[in-house]
């Protein structure tokens, strides 16, 4: 339990300094973001409620996190696979869900700079007052916020490991996300149907905890709560799927297929 | 006679070699739902701002997302090259630059013109907007117009990509720039005046202009003026694309930049 403890530890660590230095990863979690808080801003300006602002930037930095968690969790595996080392991973005695889930944990982590850049580009060029309600209750929903969506991208990466081209699939998840968990559009304005989805999604319930904090409306601790069960649920459903998709990988031999 | 062979012939295997030959059964849902989804998550944007009308949206974004192969297709086209260790050996070979390069321009902008038409048809459909039948040839000549000119932007940029290594950042940047500053979701009114003059000189600004005024009523004489200037500012990419073509060349072939990966 230790060893694993520490492998996933370690491969969150080594994950994270290696994303830090790849200009895409940074880039896409940094400036990505800004493109539609800048967009958001301009809209809500432009049109009724410019008291939206700081909500659009809390939006704009989960839209950030989602989107290198979706992106980069389906090309670290891709990348591992033109490195030629997927093999050996799936081969060595430590489980492989130990190796991929601290890689996904690691994308969505570096999400923290989209909240930096985010806030700050906001602050800086829109002079968006950065005022939280309750600032403690911010930064205690930001990891279990970070958690539960690279938890997601871990669902989402036991089955890519399958397909030679798995790649190309992550970046279909990122719009639908975005509109279907009320990061910048409220759920409200959209069909009734499309709520019970987002009630799975931890984008969701980080975005409810990080807002609730910055407005003190609702029950933030319930939407930490909310990240926390699925993040459990996430790992549960992920570690099944990934035991199948790998048994399919190896059995079709697809795993070295770039 | 050559040259047309190796444009065509040429332009084909490589567009089927895109993105590491990716199956048609991925290929063309990558190319729908990403883009589909854009146009609804800004027009329920558009929605909760109060800002403009669904229509406005669906037609801004379906134009600019010709921009989507233009540039993401076009850049691939060269560091797939590289990635395949194919590029050393297709820049030896005695086969014309411009057509090689627009041969492989060819199908992307194709491409273009079937992501823009599919995200609107997939949009409207999905909110529900209203549009006279008589007002969609000429929205999708405004969709040929502005695939052409992302796809010669797309060139200009994929030039880049003989001298750098990783150019998926500066093709998101360009995109990125494109969905802020051509008006596609922000009235350029509401721009400041010089994101809006930056606008002027951009592939798109003038399509989703053009495209706009179709669906409500214009006709072609009315809107010629703006396809005109749009197709112009795609022959000023595609010169400039095919002269920073032969310039990296010359410089990767100097620097012995060409194979790394």
């Amino acid at each position: 339990m230790t060893r694993l403890a520490r492998l996933v530890w370690l491969g969150v660590v080594f994950h994270f300094r290696h994303l830090s230095r790849n200009a895409f990863a940074v880039m896409t979690t940094t400036i990505w973001p800004l493109v539609y808080a800048t967009l958001a801003y301009f809209m809500f300006r432009a049109g009724s409620d410019p008291e939206t602002l700081l909500f659009a930037s809390i939006g704009a930095t989960v839209m950030g996190i989602w989107s290198v968690t979706t992106v980069d969790a389906a090309d670290t595996i891709q990348r591992q696979r033109w490195l030629g080392v997927l093999e050996l991973l799936v081969a060595a005695p430590a489980p492989f869900w130990a190796v991929l889930l601290p890689i996904t944990i690691a994308s969505s982590a570096i999400g923290v700079y989209s909240l930096v850049s985010t806030l700050l580009w906001g602050r800086l060029v829109f002079g968006i007052p950065l005022e939280f309600e309750q600032p403690l209750v911010f930064a205690l929903a930001i990891p279990p916020t970070i958690v539960s969506i690279g938890l997601l991208g871990f669902v989402m990466a036991s089955v890519i490991v399958r397909f030679r081209a798995g790649w190309a699939v992550g970046n279909m998840f990122e719009y639908p996300v975005w509109l279907v968990t009320g990061l910048l559009i409220p759920i409200a304005l959209l069909p009734a149907w499309v709520e019970p989805i987002s009630w799975l999604l931890a984008p969701t319930w980080g975005m409810r905890a990080l807002s609730d904090a910055a407005f003190a409306g609702g029950s933030p601790f319930v939407d930490i709560a909310m990240c926390l069960v699925l993040s459990v649920v996430y790992t549960v459903v992920g570690s099944m799927l990934l035991g199948r998709f790998l048994e399919s990988a190896r059995r079709r031999a697809t795993l070295s297929l770039t | 006679m050559t040259a047309l062979r190796v444009a065509l012939l040429g332009g084909l295997l490589s567009f089927r070699g895109l993105f590491s030959w990716l199956h048609p059964a991925l290929f063309v849902p990558t190319l729908i739902v990403p883009p589909l989804f854009q146009v609804l998550f800004f027009a329920y944007l558009g929605r909760a701002a109060e800002l403009e009308t669904d229509t406005f949206y669906v037609v801004g974004n379906s134009i600019q997302l010709a921009a989507l192969p233009g540039l993401f297709a076009m850049s691939h086209a060269i560091a797939g090259e590289r990635r395949s260790h194919t590029l050393a050996h297709l820049l030896a070979s005695p086969a014309s630059r411009v057509a090689l390069f627009l041969g492989r321009s060819l199908p992307v902008m194709a491409i273009g013109i079937l992501v823009s038409l599919s995200s609107f048809v997939f949009g409207a459909l999905v909110l529900d907007v209203e549009l006279s039948p008589g007002s969609l040839p000429l929205l999708v000549l405004t969709m040929a117009a502005a695939a052409f000119s992302c796809t010669a932007l797309g060139l200009a940029h994929a030039a880049v990509s003989l001298r750098v290594r990783e150019l998926a950042v500066f093709s998101n940047l360009v995109f990125a720039v494109l969905l802020i500053f051509c008006g596609v979701n922000v009235p350029l009114d509401d721009l400041p005046g010089w994101m809006s003059t930056i606008a002027q000189g951009l592939p798109v600004t003038h399509a989703v202009e053009a495209g706009r005024e179709a669906v409500s009523g214009a006709t072609l004489a009315d809107v010629g003026g703006l396809l005109a200037t749009e197709l112009a500012i795609g022959c000023a990419y595609l010169l400039l694309g095919l002269a920073l073509l032969r310039y990296y060349e010359h410089v990767a072939r100097r620097q012995a930049t060409l194979e790394l990966t």
